[in-house]
């Protein structure tokens, strides 16, 4: 990784690594996102990439290294402090409210972005949430089902729902999870049109097995195999690397 | 909270307070001193319904908080002479204290462990009571009676002994107690307490930090069961270590087990219900625990929600 970049990335890892026993699950990573690229992260199962973004969204805590999101080290930082400055994290299985109403679940997001002094705690202008989660919402389309509980929705809404919280906590980086594992195609489709408008404002990191989906939206890939990035750059460069080829094709 | 009905909601809990507020002019003597007990035990059941049905934790130590709350008030009128007002803030003040020391060490653990944890810790606090018996008479407890002066309000008199200054007292509490929680639960504190419920990382994933949300709902929780002491002491004019024992950390999971968890009416339902139940069948057998055991049994198979929630699922869904 020795490019050099224009200026400082919006996140970024420095020798970021996680050992889960006798596990290297990831090794020292260096890893850098810039503002407004949608970066995918691809790779074979068990490559480390759950784990690399887990670290860097504060799930768990990295065995060693540090990570800087607009030029701060937030590795000390709990997950819901990173949350709250934007850096937020999209279940790879689907993590709702099974119980509660979609509007419910979007609304918890939503609440917390009004939540900036102590008494928001206490009231809040339920008019100016229900904006919020109506917003967030119809940019995944889902508004027809608004007070269907969470859990009956059929799978590829509760991931749409997913985004949905996700946006109404209004992000600066998105972190996707295989957002598109376990959805028909037609789904999918309608899902890359809806990342590629949320990347208009968000910037996005992309973990995806589907190669039609990464090489439709992403802006730069990076490639992992046991543990280490071993390849970096735009999606044309990855496609002709030969050790990408080996590792992750298969060819 | 979308398509949301306020006032039905709103109404339900007023006219639910109304009716109790009533029932003193027509009830009997004997059945207004039930529903006295049976409104304080029902604030009690409502705190615990704080934790357990808003939160999901499940505590097996109220009882400490319960007493904190009646021995602090208890005490200060025996020792101290205070009069009740400021024997009730004491009773306030020590389960706040209580509940956020407890909240503090008992919220690191989760599960059957925090049931663990805070049972042990009342425990601890019931055997206490019972050792220094120089001061809280242990199980024998003492008596208020003689000590409590009248509550002076606006140049009128109160007495303690006063059947209805008992029952409207208890009253005040109940309805206080209700809208609180019924205005917490719909509050975005109560939003998030039940994402918390629902799902806690997912929840802290959602940037809130939930250890805060959980200690405040245990306290909450807390005060309100220690507020039921306090005022348990005020009127049945009596403070015991039995009422710290294991028993009255039980009760009130049984009450809000019975009424529905997670339901704002639930707890008195539950409380009210427990209480005829074991009333009407010790008037016909001297085995009426056997009776209130069957009852209770048919009870959780048909509504495993307990009645106000077996009511919510089957007819009105919009109860909070």
């Amino acid at each position: 990784m020795a490019e050099v970049a224009p200026m400082t990335p919006l996140l970024q890892t420095e020798a970021l690594s996680k050992r889960f026993g006798g596990l290297k699950a990831v090794l020292p990573v260096n890893l850098h996102l810039e503002q407004g690229e949608i970066r995918a992260i691809i790779g074979p199962n068990g490559a480390g990439k759950t784990t690399l973004v887990s670290m860097i969204s504060g799930r768990i805590n990295p065995t060693s290294g540090q990570v800087h999101f607009n030029g701060r080290d937030i590795t000390k930082l709990r997950a819901w402090r990173r949350v709250a400055l934007g850096v937020v994290y999209t279940f790879q299985i689907t993590s709702i409210f099974r119980d509660l109403t979609v509007y419910e679940n979007v609304a918890l997001a939503a609440q917390r972005r009004l939540m900036r002094r102590a008494l928001d705690r206490v009231v809040l202008r339920e008019t100016i949430l229900v904006d919020r989660v109506d917003a967030a919402l119809a940019e995944v389309g889902l508004e027809h089902v608004v007070d269907d509980p969470a859990g009956l929705l059929p799978y590829g809404h509760q991931k749409l729902l997913e985004i949905a919280m996700a946006l109404a906590l209004r992000p600066k980086v998105l972190i996707l999870d295989e957002p598109t594992q376990g959805l028909a195609p037609d789904e999918i489709s309608a899902l890359c049109q809806r990342i590629k408008e949320i990347s208009q404002e968000v910037t996005i990191l992309l973990i995806e097995h589907n190669m039609t989906v990464v090489l439709e939206l992403a802006t730069a890939i990076t490639v992992m195999d046991k543990g280490a990035i071993i390849a970096d750059g735009t999606p044309s460069e990855i496609e002709a690397d030969d050790r990408v080829q080996e590792a992750y094709l298969g060819l | 909270m979308r398509h949301d009905r306020r006032n039905t909601i709103f109404g339900v809990h007023l006219a639910l307070i109304l009716l109790l507020f009533c029932a003193q002019f027509v009830i009997p003597p004997f059945h207004r001193t039930m529903v006295t007990r049976i409104m304080i035990f029902a604030t009690y059941s409502m705190g615990y319904n704080v934790l357990l049905g808003y939160t999901g934790l499940m505590s097996l130590g109220h009882a400490m908080f319960f007493s904190s709350g009646m021995y602090a008030t208890g005490l200060t009128v025996f020792y101290l002479g205070f009069g009740a007002p400021a024997a009730f803030m004491a009773g306030i003040l020590a389960s706040i204290l209580m509940s956020a020391l407890i909240g503090l060490i008992a919220l690191r653990t989760t599960g059957v462990s925090f049931l663990i944890v805070t049972m042990m810790f009342s425990q601890a606090f019931y055997l206490a009571s019972l050792h220094l018996n120089k001061i809280t008479k242990g199980d024998e407890g003492f008596i208020l009676s003689g000590h409590l002066r009248p509550l002076q309000l606006g140049g009128l008199e109160f007495a303690f002994s006063d059947p209805l200054v008992k029952f409207n007292l208890a009253l005040m509490l109940f309805a206080a107690s209700l809208l609180l929680s019924l205005w917490l639960i719909r509050s975005p504190i109560g939003r998030v307490l039940l994402g918390i419920r629902e799902n806690e990382e997912r929840t802290r994933l959602l940037g809130y930090n939930t250890f805060n949300y959980k200690l405040l709902s245990l306290i909450i929780s807390g005060t309100l069961s220690g507020a039921a002491g306090s005022l348990y002491t005020l009127t049945f004019s009596y403070a015991g270590s039995s009422l710290a024992s294991i028993l009255y950390s039980i009760y009130p999971l049984l009450w809000t087990l019975l009424g529905g968890i997670g339901t704002t009416i639930g707890p008195i339902v539950g409380t009210a219900a427990m209480a005829y139940m074991v009333d009407i069948s010790s008037g016909l057998t001297s085995s009426y625990l056997f009776v209130v055991g069957a009852m209770l049994v048919i009870l959780i198979i048909w509504f495993p929600g307990g009645l106000v929630g077996g009511i919510r699922t089957r007819w009105l869904r919009w109860l909070p």
